[in-house]
């Protein structure tokens, strides 16, 4: 699928704001496009999706041209669906009539979502006679979503659906989320200025400041870097990708590919209604939460023992020290210590230890 | 007390006629006008914006007599019309009808443009990603969420039409069943001293005034543009 891109090239001066953008991106997956606000990613968004007309921007998507100097293909005419900051619905429509508003004008053949389907992805049974002003913020965005998938959009475009909500509900809605990333196949472009949301959805990262993009990388290399922006809010952290095994009695789930297994606790909420064992799910570790020990302790509270090779030490501040280390499986694990505990157990690149994982998030 | 004889008769359908084209055409140059205004990004909409409300302080005679002078045999507009062997428009129903769009636009633009300024563009920009061509988006979203805007558009510029008095004397004078409306009736029987008849349809006037105004302003308080 190497050639199912998604192309942009665009160059605008509005006041004392400059767009120049010249990128591409693979069709797969979440891309995250990361930055602070007033970077221009919504522009970029609106580019994307045909509603800001600019007379010097490219847009190719999968090979068809959708803008260029000769060519505008109007937004009604690219099938991508479109979620806003605010749910948006139509509000002389029912939560129904908004799901299949976009259905209805979808063409049979091209229709590969079926209204059964999404309204189950998205818990939206309850909500289906309801007028639209009696739904909750939460419950809005998700009728929101599912009205753009269910026109079996091409391309999925969500301008920071979270950010309107506050955290419970976000909460609420970020496993649907990760659902509909993993589920529906459909190629999404996100954005956001939440360095977690990235590093549950993304699978590649579009870094933009000032109107520019600074870099594009899948998650992983986004999140090797001890500096990176991903982690402004919560320090550095890991997402590690694996299989999640059925519940067993005690309510923990083994996640992991071979020898690298990860105990997980997993309250039923936090999953929503994910078949098991499940795929392509995906841990967040947090730098911090990580220990170091030079043998495998036995007795001890802890879990998650892992064996890993330190690769690479990086000083960050207040004396403390990034550990990149490798598990066996190849995934890298971001540990923190401090310089003191460096020094007392003599580390040095190259090493094996024992990484001591204290909690694991089950971020998709 | 009343008593309606054929002249009244034929002034009132005279003037019912004149209203209802005139509220038609409106709202068909007036909702595109409007939109276009409301999406504000031309250099040239504030000066469009002035030539659509100019007949709110123009004297009537101004326009009247521009008009007269346009549609005339020898007008710009007339003159063109008898070169390719049509009539001119002045003192003609065409032409106090011209005239009429023109002195009633700013009752029909100004409440649609209100009304498209609250919907704002989103509404729009999610119907259109949801696969809706500009016709389906108008009918399925914008008409629906603007229908109070489009109501009071349509009720005043018939209510205004209805009023309309120095414009159509100027360019249309007083031809029986062609251009004589009810308000140029009423100046011709005060002129000849009719005030009974005069009295009658004048009060007419002022009941259908009255309650248009009163239909107005309860639907603008019930139908406050929906913002989404």
């Amino acid at each position: 699928m190497s050639s199912a891109l998604l192309q942009i090239s665009a160059n605008m001066q509005r006041g004392d704001f400059t767009l120049d953008v010249h990128a591409s991106w693979p069709l797969t997956g979440v891309t995250a496009l990361f930055g602070r606000s007033g970077c221009g990613k919504t522009t970029l968004l609106r580019i994307i999706a045909g509603l800001e007309k600019l007379s010097d921007a490219q847009v190719t998507f999968a090979g068809a041209t959708w803008q260029n100097n000769r060519q505008f293909v109007p937004v009604e005419k690219r099938r991508v669906g479109l979620v806003f900051q605010e749910a948006s619905l139509l509000p002389h429509l029912s939560v129904t009539g908004n799901l299949l508003y976009g259905y209805q004008r979808t063409p049979d053949a091209l229709r590969r979502l079926q209204p059964d389907a999404v309204i189950r992805m998205l818990g939206l049974e309850t909500l289906l006679e309801r007028r639209v002003d009696q739904l909750s913020g939460g419950q809005a965005q998700r009728v929101a979503l599912g009205r753009a998938l269910l026109s079996s959009p091409q391309l999925l475009l969500l301008d920071e659906p979270l950010a309107a909500l506050d955290t419970q509900t976000k909460r609420d809605i970020m496993p649907f989320l990760s659902r509909l990333a993993s589920e529906s196949a459909v190629p999404i472009v996100l954005i956001t200025h939440s360095p977690e949301e990235v590093q549950r959805l993304a699978d590649r990262v579009v870094f933009m400041r000032d109107g520019a993009i600074d870099e594009i990388c899948d998650l992983q290399q986004a999140m090797a870097r001890p500096d990176s922006p991903l982690f402004a809010d919560e320090g550095p952290a890991t997402v590690l990708n694996g299989v999640l095994s059925d519940t067993d009695e005690q309510g923990v789930r083994s996640f992991g590919v071979e020898h690298a297994w990860l105990f997980v606790h997993t309250s039923s909420s936090e999953v929503g209604q994910q078949p098991s064992p499940m795929t392509n799910t995906r841990l967040r570790v947090l730098a911090r939460d990580v220990s170091v020990a030079l043998d495998d302790p036995e007795r001890i509270s802890i879990r998650n023992h892992l064996q890993v090779v330190i690769q690479q030490i990086h000083e960050l501040p207040d004396n403390r020290l990034l550990l990149t280390t490798r598990l066996a499986d190849g995934q890298h694990l971001l540990i923190e210590i401090t310089r003191w505990s460096s020094r007392q157990l003599g580390l040095q690149t190259g090493q094996t230890v024992w990484a001591l994982i204290k909690s694991v998030a089950l971020v998709r | 007390m009343f008593e309606l004889g054929q002249t009244e008769w034929q002034a009132i359908w005279l003037t019912v006629r004149l209203c209802f084209f005139t509220t038609v055409i409106l709202l068909i140059i007036a909702t595109p006008l409007a939109w276009w205004l409301s999406s504000g990004r031309s250099r040239w909409r504030v000066a469009v914006q002035a030539i659509v409300a100019l007949p709110l302080v123009l004297p009537p005679t101004v326009l009247g007599f521009y008009l007269l002078m346009a549609l005339g045999p020898r007008g710009f507009i007339g003159g063109s019309l008898e070169s390719v062997g049509l009539t001119h428009l002045a003192f003609s129903f065409e032409g106090i009808l011209m005239a009429s769009v023109l002195y009633s636009m700013p009752f029909a633009v100004q409440p649609l443009l209100e009304s498209f300024n609250s919907l704002g563009r989103r509404p729009i920009e999610v119907s259109a990603s949801l696969g809706a061509n500009a016709i389906d988006r108008f009918f399925s979203v914008i008409l629906p969420l603007c229908k109070g805007g489009f109501i009071v558009a349509a009720t005043l510029s018939f209510a205004h039409t209805v009023g309309e008095f120095g414009v159509i004397l100027m360019l249309g004078g007083s031809i029986p069943g062609e251009t004589k409306v009810l308000s140029v009736l009423i100046y011709d029987y005060t002129e000849s001293m009719n005030y009974e008849a005069a009295h009658q349809l004048s009060f007419l006037l002022l009941a259908f005034s009255f309650f248009v105004l009163f239909v107005v302003y309860s639907i603008n308080r019930h139908f406050q543009v929906t913002k989404i």
